[in-house]
């Protein structure tokens, strides 16, 4: 048992970033004899993308179709175990990681874990670390002996390095399965009208802490009379009290030029972190002075959003 | 027809814990017990399926877990589940959610639904892998991060929507029996009424054990599982948030002045 596997993960013609992401992690770490394995149609510009200085090779796996499949991607994750036999198979944890790894570490009895942040590897022994109660803790993890171990690791952790032709490429034979979910096509985001998240600058968000639909129209006027954008986490888009167009985070979008960012009654979930923890200045208004949003915030200011809304008002009229 | 709704109880921590002394775990005086929040709406999903339909479906909630477990299982058959399952015996300490696969595997063996819906990761945890590993396990059809759910009228079929990364949307067609984790959203979770929470009363729930599911030793606990907590320790903090004092007035006065130095007024 040696080597490390990494499966590259591709979406209408863009490599996953998480996948740059995962490479740079196992160079970094220094896990033995790095292989990335490439799975699609047409797969030459992710191959060349995935050549980062210290790989040994890309493996590229011709198949008939671009699109994720749970079933091809975990029957080929499990011939790839059968034939390399590594001691370590790294994953970006993304929605399609989510989609297949499980039901490959169950079957296969792998050392399994998600969402992983921080690794080692010593002499066969590998580490790992990741969030427990709603981000409260951190958990170190160990892994049975004598079984490859599986972690899909966190996005945004590790800086991806570039590619520079590192590696050679061989090619293997796809796997015979019958497919059970089959990809029928792609919905776009509902058309955002003239909400830009991704393009502003500053940003109001609100989360939870609203509490009651009849309390978002304070802060959509309150959002106007500072000229911000009003964003929000998760639970005010599912509950359809703003469009999903002004979601922040993982399944909604980034807040990319966004240069300030002020989150009210936001506790910081790894999803909503995701679309805005690289802003520069982040000012989180919480009751809770333990919410993770904290961690990530410039100013932090422990009150009632509401309160602090209130007084905004009467330090910016109209 | 049968639908497996495998649950789990969640916890949220006291604002204030301690963690054991062998620092695994955090000490359960300070655990806070809720439904976990996905599994709300995977059970309202299953609700949703069988009012639609005309052949008479049964709901199972299951779960894994000491008595106090009970309480979140009560609440779904406050909500209309049919059944539920409590599982649990003390070699069941330090079975993660690989090994808690194992043993909603051998539920769905012995109740052969046609269906198994479950959230799609825990609001503990998060660790999204439990019902994957259940279908890995069964040899069953999947999908994971689903936000629409359409079964075929024999049931053979599903087409469903996953929610991707950035908004985007999957759609798929799948083969039932299949295991299916619900993403928050997909519908709107009932509350239970007064008579239901009355009649969730009289429904006994069944407690079984690996044993009695006819799990053999390499499945149970720490043997079943894939990984092994070493310690939990509290995250360093990343930055040191400049925390504001004083009179909300005064807060926001602070506030206003962020934003007007960003505004360069």
């Amino acid at each position: 048992m040696s080597g490390t596997l990494i499966i590259a993960e591709h979406r209408q013609g863009e490599l996953c970033q998480a996948t740059l992401e995962t490479i740079t992690s196992a160079i970094k770490s220094h896990t033995p004899d790095i292989r990335v394995v490439v799975i699609g149609k047409q797969i030459e510009p992710f191959i060349e993308a995935v050549r980062i200085e210290g790989i040994l090779e890309v493996i590229a796996i011709r198949t008939s179709s671009n699109d994720f499949d749970p079933d091809l991607y975990a029957v080929t994750l499990t011939m790839l175990i059968n034939s390399y036999h590594p001691e370590l198979i790294l994953l970006p944890h993304t929605v399609n990681t989510i989609g297949y790894a499980a039901a490959v570490a169950a079957d296969q009895r792998l050392g399994f874990a998600t969402d992983v942040f921080d690794f080692s590897i010593s002499n066969g022994i590998v580490t790992a670390i990741r969030s427990g109660y709603g981000q409260k803790v951190n958990v170190e993890l160990g892994f049975p002996e004598n079984r490859p171990v599986c972690l899909t690791l966190r996005p945004n952790i590790w800086k991806p390095l570039q590619a520079n032709k590192a590696g050679i490429v061989i090619e293997i034979h796809p796997p015979v399965y019958s497919a059970r979910c089959r990809h029928e096509t792609y919905l776009e985001p509902k058309s955002s009208g003239d909400i830009d998240i991704p393009g502003a600058a500053f940003i109001l968000s609100i989360g939870r802490g609203v509490a009651d639909e009849k309390n978002v129209e304070e802060f959509l006027e309150l959002a106007d009379s500072l000229g911000a954008t009003l964003g929000c986490s998760r639970p005010i888009a599912d509950n359809g009290w703003l469009p999903k167009a002004r979601q922040v985070g993982q399944s909604g979008k980034t807040a990319s030029n966004c240069k300030l960012y002020i989150a009210m009654g936001i506790s910081g979930s790894v999803q909503h972190l995701a679309g805005m923890k690289h802003v520069e200045n982040i000012v989180a208004i919480n009751t809770d002075r333990e919410a993770s949003i904290f961690n990530y915030a410039r100013y932090g200011i422990v009150a009632d959003m509401f309160e602090i809304a209130e007084e905004l008002r009467n330090q910016f009229p109209e | 027809m049968k639908i497996l709704v495998p649950i789990k109880q969640v916890v949220t921590l006291d604002e204030d814990f301690e963690f054991t002394p062998d620092n695994r775990d955090v000490d359960h005086d300070f655990h806070i017990y809720d439904l976990n929040e996905w599994d709300d709406y995977s059970l309202e999903e299953a609700l949703l399926i069988k009012e639609s339909n005309d052949s008479p479906i049964e709901i199972i909630v299951c779960t894994v877990g000491n008595e106090y477990a009970d309480e979140s299982l009560r609440k779904c058959l406050a909500k209309g589940a049919d059944r539920a399952i409590r599982v649990w015996s003390n070699e069941l300490k330090n079975t993660d959610s690989i090994g808690i696969a194992r043993i909603i595997a051998h539920i769905a063996r012995r109740e052969e639904p046609q269906l198994i819906l479950t959230g799609v990761q825990s609001s503990d945890f998060a660790h999204s892998t439990t019902g994957v590993a259940t279908a890995g396990i069964l040899g069953w059809p999947y999908a994971a991060v689903v936000n629409r759910f359409e079964p075929d009228h024999d049931f053979t079929k599903a087409s469903i929507l996953r929610e991707l990364e950035g908004g985007l949307e999957e759609a798929m067609n799948i083969d039932l029996p299949a295991v299916i984790t619900i993403q928050v959203g997909i519908n709107k979770p009932r509350y239970a009424s007064l008579r239901g929470i009355k009649q969730a009363q009289s429904i006994p729930i069944e407690e079984a054990t690996p044993d009695s599911l006819g799990m053999i030793d390499s499945e149970i606990g720490e043997s079943g599982s894939a990984s092994i907590i070493k310690k939990m320790f509290i995250p360093e903090k990343l930055s040191t948030a400049i925390i504001i004092e004083g009179t909300p007035a005064q807060q926001a006065s602070k506030l206003a002045k962020i934003i007007n130095d960003f505004k360069g007024v």
